[in-house]
């Protein structure tokens, strides 16, 4: 039966153009909302009060769950450090090693993908039920544009928060560690500053990580604006529209990740 | 909630934040060496760098006096060129010797200098002409075994 088999093959291409068309349609669309949100900047800071209530949105009420990550995270990293860089004599090293750690990676990292989860997902769904109840399509009807009134707001809202909540879950990292190390650990405190001053570099380490969560802050807003204007406008629709913010977002930022440290810390000793 | 409360909570949220850029630049790293120190440059010709790295310390009496900045290869003579760049208000006499030193046996390398008896000094671009190179582990370990070789056959 060679036309059974011959369909068969003629349906699985078709699926998989339809699959490769549908995606390389939505990345062109994702684009030129990314474009039209940059476009609507203006609108976002000519009413300032609704880009300031999404940063105390996606700012503000994101610092509880950071504040205490960044805690944990600092001390976990200072009690396995200790117990590796104690074998070989350099436990003095353990403020360079958490420090390093927390402002080159895992603030930005961790920071973002809290980050997605916390306020990404929010948005997508608070976003996407407005279009569900057809709340976008009525402020269309009253000539004001959604992309000004909505969207921008919680872009920028996102991009502003970003860089500090990744800053302040470095910072208590690297004073849970503080506690862990020179505390309870008993490493010597002038040692600990010390060695993470010679070490960490302004220009080449802080403000790198400054600028990896600033991008992943452009990335996660965008992603989680994009996911919740492009929703289908069901129930079902808005819950996997956020499903999809989640992983997307985990997925662009250690993609990110990873070409923005091949690019920043290469050649660096 | 009223516009208010969310304009302090905003405020208060990007003063911390500000603060926590502020106390890494200031605590954890050192902006203090960020920028353009005032300095100025000089060169030195090694046989062998060993693990010498860019921004390394370059340090007079223990004392850090400034940075490695450059390293090169010298095609016409096989030596590298290293570019040190010298605090401001540092003097180093024209018979300065350069040598490329570890800190303990797993420590850091750097770039130590010991001060001649010359009243010339060094000025911004010269080259210190008097170096010596890193003591490389494995060639140590090699001529001491060799020396031990010979020893024994002599006997």
């Amino acid at each position: 039966m060679p036309s059974a088999v011959q369909s068969g093959v003629a349906h699985s291409l078709r699926r998989l153009g339809r699959f490769a068309t549908f995606h390389v349609e939505r990345l062109g669309y994702a684009a030129r909302f990314f474009v039209a949100v940059i476009g609507n900047t203006p609108a976002a800071f000519r009413r300032l009060h609704l880009t300031l209530r999404e940063i105390y949105f996606s700012g503000v009420l994101s610092l509880i769950i950071i504040l205490i990550s960044g805690l944990f995270v600092g001390m976990v990293l200072a009690l396995q450090g200790f117990d590796v860089l104690q074998r070989y004599g350099a436990d003095q090293s353990l403020g360079v090693l958490v420090a390093l750690s927390l402002v080159r990676e895992l603030g930005p990292v961790v920071a973002g993908l809290l980050f997605a989860s916390r306020a990404g997902s929010a948005i997508t769904a608070e976003i996407g039920l407005m279009k569900a109840t057809e709340q976008l399509a009525a402020m269309e009807m009253m000539a004001v544009d959604p992309l000004a009134r909505v969207v921008a707001p919680r872009f920028w809202g996102g991009v502003v928060s970003m860089p500090l909540l990744a800053a302040l879950f470095s910072t208590l990292g690297v004073f849970g560690a503080y506690i862990v190390g020179v505390r309870l650990i008993g490493i010597d405190a002038g040692a600990f500053w010390g060695n993470m001053q010679s070490a960490v570099d302004f220009r080449q380490d802080i403000v790198n990580g400054i600028i990896k969560s600033a991008v992943f802050g452009v990335a996660v807003s965008l992603i989680a604006v994009f996911e919740g204007y492009d929703a289908k406008p069901t129930a079902e629709g808005v819950s996997s529209a956020t499903t999809r913010t989640v992983v997307l977002s985990s997925l662009a930022i250690l993609a990110l990740d990873f070409v923005l440290t091949v690019f920043m810390f290469r050649g660096v000793s | 909630m009223n516009r208010n409360t969310i304009d302090l909570w905003v405020g208060i949220f990007v003063a911390i934040g500000i603060a926590a850029i502020l106390f890494l630049a200031l605590k954890v790293g050192n902006l203090v060496a960020f920028g353009n120190t005032p300095g100025y440059h000089l060169e030195a010709a090694f046989e062998n760098i060993g693990g010498l790295k860019l921004r390394a310390p370059v340090k007079a009496a223990g004392v850090v006096v400034g940075r490695v900045e450059r390293i090169r290869f010298d095609p016409s003579t096989y030596q590298a060129i290293v570019t040190v760049k010298i605090d401001e208000g540092n003097q180093f006499t024209a018979d300065t010797i350069a040598s490329i030193l570890t800190s303990g046996l797993l420590g850091e390398v750097y770039v130590g200098l010991d001060v001649g008896g010359d009243t010339k000094m060094l000025r911004d671009g010269e080259r210190i002409s008097k170096t010596q190179s890193a003591v490389v582990l494995e060639k140590l370990i090699g001529q001491f075994l060799f020396d031990r070789a010979a020893a024994g056959s002599g006997k």
